[in-house]
């Protein structure tokens, strides 16, 4: 259990508090500026709050060891970058950097991860050359290489087209709900958090608006208070797709 | 993918041995009956040699390391303000007089390496961040540049001008055993520091971020590059003044031979810029020119070439 506590980072959070359990995928959604990037850094050890903690499995994040960290949470920041022309393969085993491991073991996890994100074909393709589907799913495979109980991801979808969207957070629930990895997601499209997202967190101004099954979170009562939008759920059971009423 | 190391292994092997024979007196390995060839060799050519590894080494190191650090295939150990302040702690020793000491000069030169990478800890150090450092650095490189012009300037004598003029542009001509001792323990401290930095600038492959997320410690890191590149390219000018280019050189010659991780380019650009070294400084020493040709100006003259190619083809790569 991923646990943030009366997080408040001076102008981009207003006490926020918010538990994340493993084995499901939750979706930080809410518009510009509204500090969900700064909550997900924050539950990723990479900026330390001004007040409030995160505590990972009852321990102090802040307290855990940079590499003991990086072992337990994965994390994928929004615009991923990758310098030198590494291929697939040498980049997913850049995620084995926090483990001093065997370089069997190394080789193994890697095996894994790009079996995992179906790679295989394209392990010794340039990263640089990869179409934007391609690419997202060799850095998603560099993060799975570290075995982390937990995978942060800032705008994964960004630059992908909708199939690939939909890839990519299949793969990603299925990975929750096989292995019991925590996925916690920034997510803007509000119909994919609708519909792969176990639970979502909207945040507004700093604030928790709404947290909960996607179905209540983001209403469209919280999404009108939220986004100053107004719309409705097209659809009943299985996907739902957003429609502008405004 | 070419295993280089081996290769690099083989070829300094052969470029010492070259190195040896080689000069303004060639020594016939199989007729040595050249007049005091002994002598020429231990006392001349052996340490030139080991000086020319030990300095091409370090350059080599620190470029490879520079590089992953800036995430940038045009860095180069210049930019971190520490050969200016090596080379400013060389002039100062020049201007006060004290370099007719033998061990002086050196020690001036490590002086100023060293108030370079404190002043570089100083501003930089505290945040970790990649950018404030490199700005760090370009203000230390060209304050020392302006103090080094002021001393040049306000030199006392016409003949300490000449000599420091002259020593700035980098040479291996006239070293002896006491330089090779200096500059060995301190280049290897260096490497292996560079080295032990491969990890982190695997990480940072990825973006700072990314790369904190994986357990590399930034503050940590940047001290290790600080201290690596401080005591090679540190140890290095003080021993032979400026050389140029090859921290920006080898790094890009080695990189297709390797999986373009940054950990597995720094020993690889070790050896290879100790090869660069020995061979520019073994033409140096036989092309037939009135004065022997400097180290630090041959290696500009290939080096400046080689940077302009490196934009032309970046350019057509971003177009």
């Amino acid at each position: 259990m991923l646990v943030a506590q009366e997080l408040v980072v001076t102008k981009r959070l207003e006490s926020v508090s918010a538990s994340f359990r493993a084995g499901e995928v939750t979706a930080i959604c809410g518009p510009n500026g509204a500090g969900k990037s700064t909550l997900l850094a924050c539950l990723a050890g990479l900026l330390s709050p001004d007040r409030g903690s995160v505590t990972l499995d009852s321990a102090l994040l802040s307290n855990l060891a940079p590499a003991e960290r990086a072992r337990l949470i994965g994390f994928l920041p929004q615009t991923p970058e990758v310098a030198w022309d590494l291929n697939v393969e040498t980049l997913v085993a850049l995620g084995r950097l926090p483990w001093r491991a065997s370089p069997e073991e190394d080789a193994a996890a890697v095996e894994a991860a790009i079996e995992t994100m179906d790679l295989a074909a394209l392990r010794y393709r340039v990263v640089t050359s990869l179409s934007g589907g391609e690419r997202a799913r060799a850095l998603v495979a560099r993060v799975l290489a570290g075995n982390p109980r937990w995978l942060l991801a800032d705008e994964p979808l960004a630059n992908l087209d909708m199939r690939h969207q939909m890839l990519l957070l299949g793969a990603l629930r299925g990975l929750a709900k096989q292995q019991g990895l925590g996925v916690v997601l920034v997510l803007h499209d509000l119909a994919q958090a609708m519909n792969f997202a176990d639970r979502v967190l909207v945040l507004v101004d700093g604030s928790v608006l709404a947290d909960g099954t996607p179905q209540g979170a983001l209403a469209a009562d919280v999404i009108a208070a939220g986004w100053g939008v107004e719309v409705c759920w097209l659809g009943k059971d299985g996907a739902k797709a957003l429609a502008t009423t405004g | 993918m070419i295993r280089p190391l081996p290769l690099l292994l083989l070829a300094l092997l052969i470029a010492v041995l070259l190195s040896l024979l080689a000069g303004r007196v060639w020594i016939n390995p199989l007729h040595p009956d050249t007049p005091n060839a002994l002598i020429i060799l231990t006392e001349l050519r052996l340490p030139r040699a080991l000086l020319a590894l030990i300095v091409g080494a370090g350059l080599g190191a620190a470029g490879a390391a520079m590089q992953g650090y800036l995430r940038n295939p045009l860095a180069d150990p210049g930019l971190f303000g520490i050969a200016p302040g090596a080379a400013l702690g060389a002039v100062l020793s020049f201007w006060t007089g004290y370099s007719a000491a033998p061990w002086t000069l050196p020690l001036f030169s490590l002086a100023g390496a060293a108030g370079a990478m404190a002043l570089l800890t100083l501003i930089a150090g505290r945040n970790g961040g990649v950018a404030l450092f490199t700005l760090a650095g370009m203000m230390i490189a060209s304050l020392a540049g302006a103090l080094m012009s002021l001393a040049i300037s306000l030199s006392p004598t016409p003949f300490a001008m000449s000599e420091i003029v002259f020593w700035l542009m980098g040479a291996l001509t006239d070293r002896g055993w006491h330089e090779v001792w200096i500059a060995a323990p301190l280049t290897l401290v260096g490497l292996v520091v560079l080295r032990l930095a491969g990890r982190g600038l695997d990480a940072l492959t990825l973006g700072e971020d990314a790369a904190r997320s994986m357990g590399m410690e930034p503050r940590r890191l940047q001290a290790q590059l600080i201290a690596g590149v401080g005591l090679t390219v540190g140890a290095g000018v003080a021993v032979a003044g400026i050389i140029g280019f090859v921290g920006l050189m080898v790094p890009h010659l080695v990189r297709p031979f390797t999986n373009h991780r940054p950990s597995a380019l720094i020993v690889p650009s070790a050896l290879a810029g100790a090869l660069l070294l020995l061979v520019a400084d073994c033409v140096c020493r036989v092309l037939p020119t009135v004065s022997e040709l400097r180290l630090g100006i041959a290696l500009s003259l290939l080096g400046a070439p080689f940077f302009f190619a490196l934009l032309l083809r970046m350019r057509r790569g971003l177009v």
